[in-house]
C-alpha cells in the first residue's frame, strides 16, 4: 500500500467512524420492529378496554368473579358483619399492614373490588374459605380474610386492587380510576 | 482451507478457545485472510446479498410465524390482523411479501453471472449442482408461502401445481391425493405447507453451507475465467470483498426499500386478497413473477404429461449444464460467439417470463413456443456445438496481468 501523509489518515478514520455510526444507528433502527412486535397489539389492548359490572344481582355476602384484561376480579358484597371484622384488626400485626378503609370505596364499604390472583405465585384463591371469612389458596395455604389482606401463608402481599370507580350506587367500572365521563 | 492455519489470536481468552473449537480460524481462513482474485466485478457480490435476503427472510418468518394461524378459518384473517393489529406487522409481512421476490431477484442474476462466466466448469460442478439444489428448495418454499396466506391466488395456485403430479401416470392421482391429505386442496393441506415452509429455508441454509465449502475448496471464479497463478492475483477478502460486499447490500436493500414502501403491492396479484373460495377460480391463475418462465414452458406444450416434463426438464437441465457446455474456455468475455446465444437465452427467458402472465392464445402461444424450443435448443444443442465449432479469443497470461497491464 502507498503511504498517506496524516492529514488523509484522519480523513479516512473520519470516513470510518461515520460510515460505522450512521451503520450503528441503521442497525438499532432495524432491532425496533422487530421486538416492538411482540408487545401487545391493537386488538389485544382493545380487548383490554374497561369493563361495566351491574352490581345489583350480587346478594349479601355474595363473591362473583368477572374478568378483566384477561385478570380474574373478584366483587364481594360484604355483609355488616364481614365489615366490621375487616375494620377492627389490629392493622400493625398484618403480615402487609394496610387499614380496611384504604382497600374500599368511600360510601360503598359493603363493595370489595380485588383482583383474584394470589400474590405467592399466582393461583386463583378459593372464596369463602380458610380461617379468616375471605380466601384460601389451594396453591400453597395462603389464607386471606374479608378485606382480601393476607394473613397467613406464604402470600407476600395483600390482594392487589385493581382501577376502578362507581359509575353509579349499582354500577362500577373496572378499568379506570375516576368516574370522569358517563357511561 | 487446507494448511496451517494463518490466525494467531493474540488474546489469551481466544487462544484457549481456538485449542479447543477452532472456530475463529475458521472463520478467519474462510471470511478474512482467504485469497480472493482481484478482478472480481459487482456481479460476483449476488452471493453475499443472497445470504443476507436468506437471513432476513428467516427472521421475518420466524416473527410473522409468531402471529400467524394455520387453519383455513382463520388463516386469512390472521394475516389481515398482522397487517392491522400487530404492532410493525404491515412492514414485518411486506419485507417477508417482497423479500421472496428480491431473493429470486438476486438469485436469477446470480445464476446468470455463472452461466456467463463459466462458474458452473470443472472443477466447480457440484458448487454449480448445489446451488442448482439450493435453486429448487427455494422455489419449493415461496410456492408453499405463498399458499399460506390462503387467498385465491393461494389456494388455486396449490390445486394447479399439486394437480401437476396427476399427469404421472399410473401412480399419479395416489400420490395427489397423499400431497393434498384429503379430496381436494384444504385444512391438512395448509397445515403441512406451513410446517414444510418453517422446515425448508433451514435445509436451505445447510445446503448454503455446502455450497460455500464446495467454493472454498475450487477458489472463486473470476471473469477472466482463468485460475490465480500467484499471491499477485489475489486479494484478501476482507476488506476487499467483505466491503464490496456490504456497499451492494446497500444498494440492493434500497431497491428492497423502494419496494416495500412505495410500491409493496406491485408484484403481488390483487386477487390474492380475496379470501379463497374453493368453489369459484378467478378468471386468471398466475403465479408470482419468479415463475412466469416455466409457466410459459408448461403452457406452450399441448400434451398435459410432456407439459409437465417439460416443466420440470427446464429446471432440471440446469444440473447438466457443466457436461451439456464443451468449451474448454471458461468466460464468455473469450467467447464472442457464445456471449450473443447467451444473451439470446437472456432474452428468451425474460420472454417467457413476460409470455407466462398473459393469456395463453393467439401471438402469445407462438412465441412461447419459439422461446421454449430455443431456451431446451442453447442446452441441448448450441452449448454442445459451441465447445467444438467456437473460435475462441487468446486468454490473458494472469489475472493480475488482466487487470493491471503486462508488466514484466
Amino acid at each position: 500500500m502507498t503511504t498517506v501523509s496524516s492529514a488523509e489518515h484522519s480523513r479516512r478514520d473520519f470516513l470510518y467512524i461515520a460510515t460505522g455510526a450512521v451503520g450503528a444507528v441503521g442497525a438499532a433502527a432495524v432491532l425496533v420492529p422487530l421486538i416492538a412486535q411482540m408487545n401487545p397489539d391493537a386488538s389485544t389492548i382493545a380487548a383490554g378496554a374497561p369493563v361495566d359490572v351491574d352490581l345489583a344481582p350480587i346478594a349479601d355476602g355474595q363473591i362473583i368473579k368477572v374478568f378483566w384484561r384477561s385478570k380474574p376480579i373478584f366483587i364481594f358484597h360484604r355483609t355488616k358483619k364481614e365489615i366490621e371484622e375487616a375494620q377492627n384488626v389490629n392493622v400493625a400485626s398484618l403480615p402487609d399492614p394496610e387499614p380496611d378503609s384504604e382497600r374500599v370505596k368511600k360510601g360503598h364499604e359493603q363493595w370489595l373490588v380485588l383482583i383474584g390472583i394470589c400474590t405467592h405465585l399466582g393461583c386463583i384463591p378459593l372464596a369463602h374459605q380458610g380461617e379468616f371469612g375471605g380466601w384460601f389458596c389451594p396453591c400453597h395455604g395462603s389464607q386471606y380474610d374479608t378485606a382480601g389482606r393476607i394473613r397467613k401463608g406464604p402470600a407476600p402481599k395483600n390482594l392487589f386492587l385493581p382501577p376502578y370507580a362507581f359509575i353509579s350506587d349499582t354500577k362500577i367500572r373496572i378499568g379506570e380510576d375516576s368516574a370522569a365521563k358517563p357511561a | 482451507m487446507s494448511g496451517h492455519s494463518t490466525y494467531q489470536p493474540t488474546h489469551p481468552a481466544l487462544q484457549w478457545l481456538e485449542k479447543r473449537l477452532p472456530i475463529g480460524g475458521l472463520i478467519h481462513s474462510s471470511f478474512i485472510a482467504y485469497p480472493t482474485p482481484r478482478n472480481l466485478n459487482y456481479w460476483w457480490t449476488f452471493g453475499g446479498i443472497l445470504s443476507f435476503m436468506l437471513g432476513v427472510q428467516i427472521i421475518t418468518g420466524i416473527i410473522l410465524a409468531m402471529h400467524y394461524t394455520p387453519h383455513v378459518d382463520l388463516a386469512f384473517k390472521s394475516v389481515e390482523a398482522i397487517m392491522r393489529d400487530v404492532n410493525f406487522g404491515w412492514l414485518l409481512r411486506y419485507l417477508h411479501a417482497n423479500g421472496a421476490a428480491m431473493f429470486f431477484l438476486a438469485v436469477y442474476i446470480h445464476m446468470f453471472r455463472g452461466m456467463y462466466y463459466g462458474s458452473y466448469k470443472e472443477p466447480r460442478e457440484v458448487l454449480w449442482i448445489l446451488g442448482v439444489i439450493i435453486y429448487l428448495l427455494m422455489m419449493a418454499t415461496g410456492f408453499m408461502g405463498y399458499v399460506l396466506v390462503w387467498g385465491q391466488m393461494s389456494f388455486w395456485a396449490a390445486t394447479v401445481i399439486t394437480n401437476l403430479f396427476s399427469a404421472i401416470p399410473v401412480v399419479g392421482d395416489t400420490i395427489v391425493t397423499w400431497l393434498w391429505g384429503g379430496y381436494a386442496v384444504g385444512n391438512p393441506t395448509l397445515n403441512r405447507f406451513y410446517s414444510l415452509h418453517y422446515l425448508l429455508p433451514f435445509a436451505i441454509a445447510g445446503v448454503v453451507v455446502l455450497h460455500v465449502w464446495a467454493l472454498h475448496v475450487a477458489g472463486q471464479n473470476n471473469p477472466a475465467g482463468i485460475e490465480p497463478k500467484s499471491d499477485k492475483d489475489t486479494v484478501p477478502f476482507t476488506p476487499y470483498a467483505t466491503v464490496k460486499d456490504a456497499f451492494l447490500i446497500v444498494c440492493f436493500c434500497l431497491v428492497y426499500a423502494w419496494f416495500v414502501f412505495y410500491i409493496p403491492n406491485y408484484l403481488g396479484h390483487p386477487d390474492n386478497y380475496i379470501p379463497a373460495n374453493p368453489a369459484v377460480t378467478p378468471a386468471e391463475i398466475v403465479p408470482e413473477w419468479y415463475y412466469l418462465p416455466f409457466y410459459a414452458i408448461l403452457r406452450s406444450i399441448p400434451n398435459k404429461l410432456l407439459g409437465v416434463i417439460a416443466l420440470f426438464s427446464s429446471i432440471g437441465i440446469l444440473a447438466f449444464l457443466p457436461w451439456l457446455d464443451t468449451s474448454k474456455v471458461r468466460s464468455a468475455r473469450y467467447r464472442p460467439l457464445y456471449r450473443q446465444f447467451f444473451w439470446l437465452f437472456v432474452i428468451a427467458a425474460v420472454g417467457l417470463g413476460w409470455l407466462g402472465s398473459k393469456p395463453p392464445e393467439g401471438i402469445y402461444v407462438v412465441l412461447a413456443r419459439v422461446f421454449t424450443a430455443y431456451y431446451f435448443g442453447f442446452f441441448l444443442i448450441v452449448l454442445p456445438l459451441l465447445g467444438i465449432f467456437e473460435k475462441t479469443k487468446p486468454l490473458p497470461n494472469s489475472i493480475s496481468e488482466s487487470v493491471l497491464g503486462a508488466k514484466t
